[in-house]
């Protein structure tokens, strides 16, 4: 079996990340319960009349796949794996209520074609006239750990050398009142550096897209080694067991995790699940924390595996993201943790190459 | 007919999303589809609904226009010749 | 690793039948399922023909055995329904006696109650337990829950009208690497007022029973159905001396990067997605027995779909027909429903007629196959192909 790189990455979130050449050197604070990505110029990226029926998301995705590609210096890819818990909303809600609205008339077909959910993964492909396997997981918060399991499965096994793969989702208005009516967004404004002390119930709701050249050939630019993930729909007994029984499969004790990303989002209900490790089996492991940064979506992990990826290959630590005051300084591996509303649970294990 | 192919050329240029071209850059005789102003199958849908609403004009087979909207002059002909609002 | 990769279970819920049974039954005498539209309000009812399933949502909900306050959608409905009766069929009593995962394919989800629903949700509050239940995610995560399928690999994949047969091709690589024992995967897709209005922008729905390969083919009739396989490695079957229906003998998925969603006329990405699947197979076209098509009956597909066909049959094209005529486009499950109608093909040595064909495509001289016909089968290939380029191609066989 082959090892699986991280060869590239490309990020737009509501910091800005779109730059390869920074790394979160300046935080953009908000006081907020829905914020949106910080926008590229997307003209760069993407002519006018290719962008022209693009709603954020399918160009926040299309972006953030050339930014990668750019800094793995491909032009193209042998297989393109998205995903995305939500799907291209705006075009869908664009044409529901066009549909409700006009009594299903004067429908124009535009907004239907963008809503399916594998638009982003198409518009990929046609952009860069890849016809290899292209495939879009559309499962919550597992989403875009889906499209990493199965383009890590493609490379060991060598049924491709470089795939695209990536997390995407954008905020759209109606979707956001319909969360709001039932606290899945916090009913009010919350400071970033306040979220975990919120104590109320639900997110702050975000966008974003994040991107990875991943390959089973090693460059002198990559960034780190997939060494495992897994999913879990549900938890049958508890966060710490399932933690062991991951780094028993890999060979790996608690002390060999250097650094722990952790998904919490503040909401009071269910940051538990981070609590139970963060203060149980790896108290004594230093942690990070990021949705402070990017805000809460169903592909927001995706920017906890670029978070962790940069500090792999940069061995610096923002300030911003410290959850503990454990100082670590040689970061070799990093084991990440994410759930959403208590299901869709994934552990991913990175290490430095 | 004037005012009718200035209608339509804003309405092309708004309902199809055209930010890098300019109505007055469209040409009476241009090519729609193609090599011209690039429209496709999608935009050929979307003109046939606004046929529909705008002019009260029913295709029910999307190959029909082709023909019709093969330039704004064409365009404007048919629309004139067969409208019912 | 395992070799192999077996089926063992299936289970179904179409317009043509409410289990694996009645669906053959309805394939082989000839019987569609489309009809007038009777359960969703819509404007177009007189316009379009759907293929339909009988029972309501409240009849469904009974037979799983839900209460009343339940959050269901009716692709999740009708997807606990099948992969129950896929797990029953595989014999499986322990579900999580073995690493078992779910993959399942939607592209509907729960947007049938998100459009009924639309401005209910901010007056009456007993609505907004089907907030949650909108994204594709959520009906597989409630098969899961219904199947007893605990702390594993469930997944979701949309990729349009080729999602389940992608489903099914995930499936098989999990179980190839050793990674699950066992997975079920399968589709699910309601009708719904977005679908249908959607499809009737594009102009590709006929107003009458859809001819798939016809000259004068009038477009596509959308179906709503649900199906689930049950896939085993070759430990599982040995360990349980399982009986095997049929194998997921090759899998291949590539873009057509033609457009949206148009395929394009020599139909690059299904000739790539069969002869990948061949190639995973290690077969040669010759020695497929079968096609079932794709074959939507619209302009589009059927003009694709045939061109890659020639292509890849280059030295002779085996039967061929397209079953949608009987069900209609059951969009991101037609992979699965199509992946059980080739099982039962294999098991039962049988090609399925093409209904409603009349008059042959003037761009080349394919005719599906019109009559129920009876021959030895080995092989079946099984073709979907959806919006955004996505080409999928399954094949199946007798023997591993």
């Amino acid at each position: 079996m082959k090892a699986v790189y991280i060869n590239s990455v490309g990020s737009i979130s509501s910091q800005k990340t779109f730059d390869n050449s920074s790394f979160l050197d300046e935080i953009i604070s908000y006081d907020d319960n829905i914020i949106l990505a910080v926008d590229p110029n997307y003209k760069d990226y993407i002519s006018p009349a290719n962008s022209r029926r693009m709603a954020k998301g399918v160009k926040m995705g299309v972006v953030a796949s050339k930014i990668a590609l750019n800094e793995a210096n491909l032009d193209t890819v042998d297989a393109i794996i998205t995903g995305t818990g939500m799907g291209c909303l705006k075009d869908s809600k664009k044409f529901l209520s066009a549909i409700i609205d006009n009594d299903e008339q004067f429908l124009t077909p535009t907004s239907f074609i963008q809503s399916t959910h594998n638009t982003v993964g198409g518009q990929i492909a046609l952009g860069l006239q890849c016809k290899g396997y292209n495939f879009t997981y559309v499962h919550a918060s597992i989403s875009f750990e889906s499209a990493v399991l199965d383009a890590k499965l493609m490379l060991e096994n060598n049924e491709a050398n470089t795939v695209l793969v990536g997390g995407v989702d954008e905020i759209e208005d109606y979707t956001c009142s319909l969360h709001k009516l039932v606290n899945h967004i916090k009913k009010e404004k919350v400071n970033s550096t306040d979220l975990l002390y919120s104590k109320t119930e639900g997110a702050v709701f975000s966008e974003g897209a994040n991107f990875f050249v991943l390959s089973n050939l090693k460059q002198d630019s990559s960034y780190a080694q997939i060494v495992a993930i897994s999913t879990y729909n549900t938890l049958k007994t508890n966060i710490t067991d399932v933690a062991n029984t991951f780094l028993k499969e890999n060979n790996l004790n608690i002390e060999a995790i250097d650094l722990l990303v952790l998904g919490n989002n503040g909401d009071v209900t269910y940051d538990r699940f981070y609590n139970e490790l963060s203060s149980g089996i790896f108290e004594n492991t230093q942690q990070v924390y990021y949705k402070h940064l990017c805000g809460e979506f169903n592909t927001a992990s995706s920017f906890g595996v670029w978070l962790a990826s940069k500090i792999l290959k940069t061995q610096k630590l923002p300030e911003a993201v410290k959850l503990n005051d454990i100082q670590g300084s040689n970061y070799k591996t990093i084991l990440l943790y994410n759930q959403y509303r208590g299901e869709n649970h994934s552990f991913t294990l990175l290490r430095r190459c | 007919m004037d005012d009718l192919k200035q209608e339509l050329k804003e309405n092309i240029v708004e309902q199809l999303n055209l930010e890098d071209i300019a109505v007055e850059d469209i040409d009476d005789n241009d090519m729609l589809f193609g090599d011209g102003l690039g429209l496709d199958s999608i935009d050929a849908l979307e003109l046939i609904v606004m046929l529909d609403k705008n002019y009260g004009i029913k295709l029910t087979d999307p190959k029909e226009g082709r023909a019709i909207f093969e330039s704004i002059d064409v365009m404007a002909k048919y629309i004139f010749e067969n409208r019912t609002k | 690793m395992s070799k192999g990769i077996a089926i063992t279970g299936m289970g179904i819920i179409s317009s043509i039948g409410n289990n694996v049974e009645e669906n053959y039954r309805s394939l082989i005498e000839g019987k569609t399922g489309i009809s007038r539209i009777s359960k969703i309000k819509t404007l177009h009812k007189d316009h379009i023909m759907v293929g339909e399933i009988a029972f309501t949502n409240q009849e469904l909900e009974q037979q799983i055995g839900l209460t009343p306050d339940n959050n269901y959608s009716r692709t999740a409905l009708l997807g606990v329904t099948a992969a129950k009766q896929a797990i029953q069929n595989a014999g499986i009593s322990n579900i999580n006696k073995y690493k078992t995962g779910l993959i399942s394919a939607t592209s509907v989800g729960g947007m049938d109650k998100t459009e009924a629903y639309y401005h209910d949700y901010f007056e009456n509050k007993a609505t907004q337990k089907y907030i949650a239940g909108h994204h594709a995610g959520d009906s597989t995560q409630k098969i899961a829950e219904q199947l007893g399928i605990e702390q594993s690999l469930v997944t979701t994949i949309s990729t349009a009208c080729s999602s389940a047969a992608n489903a099914i091709m995930l499936g098989a690589r999990l179980i190839k690497s050793g990674q699950l024992d066992r997975v079920i995967v399968g589709g699910s897709d309601c009708l719904s007022k977005f679908t249908i209005n959607g499809f009737k922008t594009l102009m590709i729905l006929s107003d009458t029973y859809n001819t798939p390969f016809d000259e004068n083919r009038k477009g596509l009739n959308l179906g709503e159905a649900a199906a689930f396989l049950v896939l085993e490695s070759d430990k599982v079957v040995q360990t349980e001396s399982k009986t095997v229906l049929a194998y997921v003998k090759g899998y291949g998925n590539a873009n057509d990067a033609y457009h949206q969603t148009a395929s394009s006329e020599n139909g690059d990405g299904a000739t790539l997605a069969m002869q990948k699947a061949l190639k995973v197979a290690e077969l040669s076209s010759s020695d497929i027995d079968y096609i079932n098509a794709h074959g939507t009956a619209t302009g589009n597909n059927d003009l694709s779909e045939g061109q890659a066909i020639l292509r890849v049959f280059d030295k002779g094209v085996p039967d061929f027909s397209s079953t949608k005529a009987y069900t209609g486009h059951t969009l991101a499950a037609a992979g699965a429903i199509e992946a059980v109608y080739s099982v039962l093909a294999l098991q039962n040595n049988v090609v399925y007629p093409n209904l409603n064909f009349k008059t042959q495509m003037k761009e080349f001289s394919m005719t599906p196959q019109l009559e129920l016909k009876e021959k030895e089968l080995h092989t079946v290939l099984s073709n979907s192909l959806g919006f955004g380029g996505n080409c999928s191609t399954i094949i199946f066989s007798k023997k591993q």
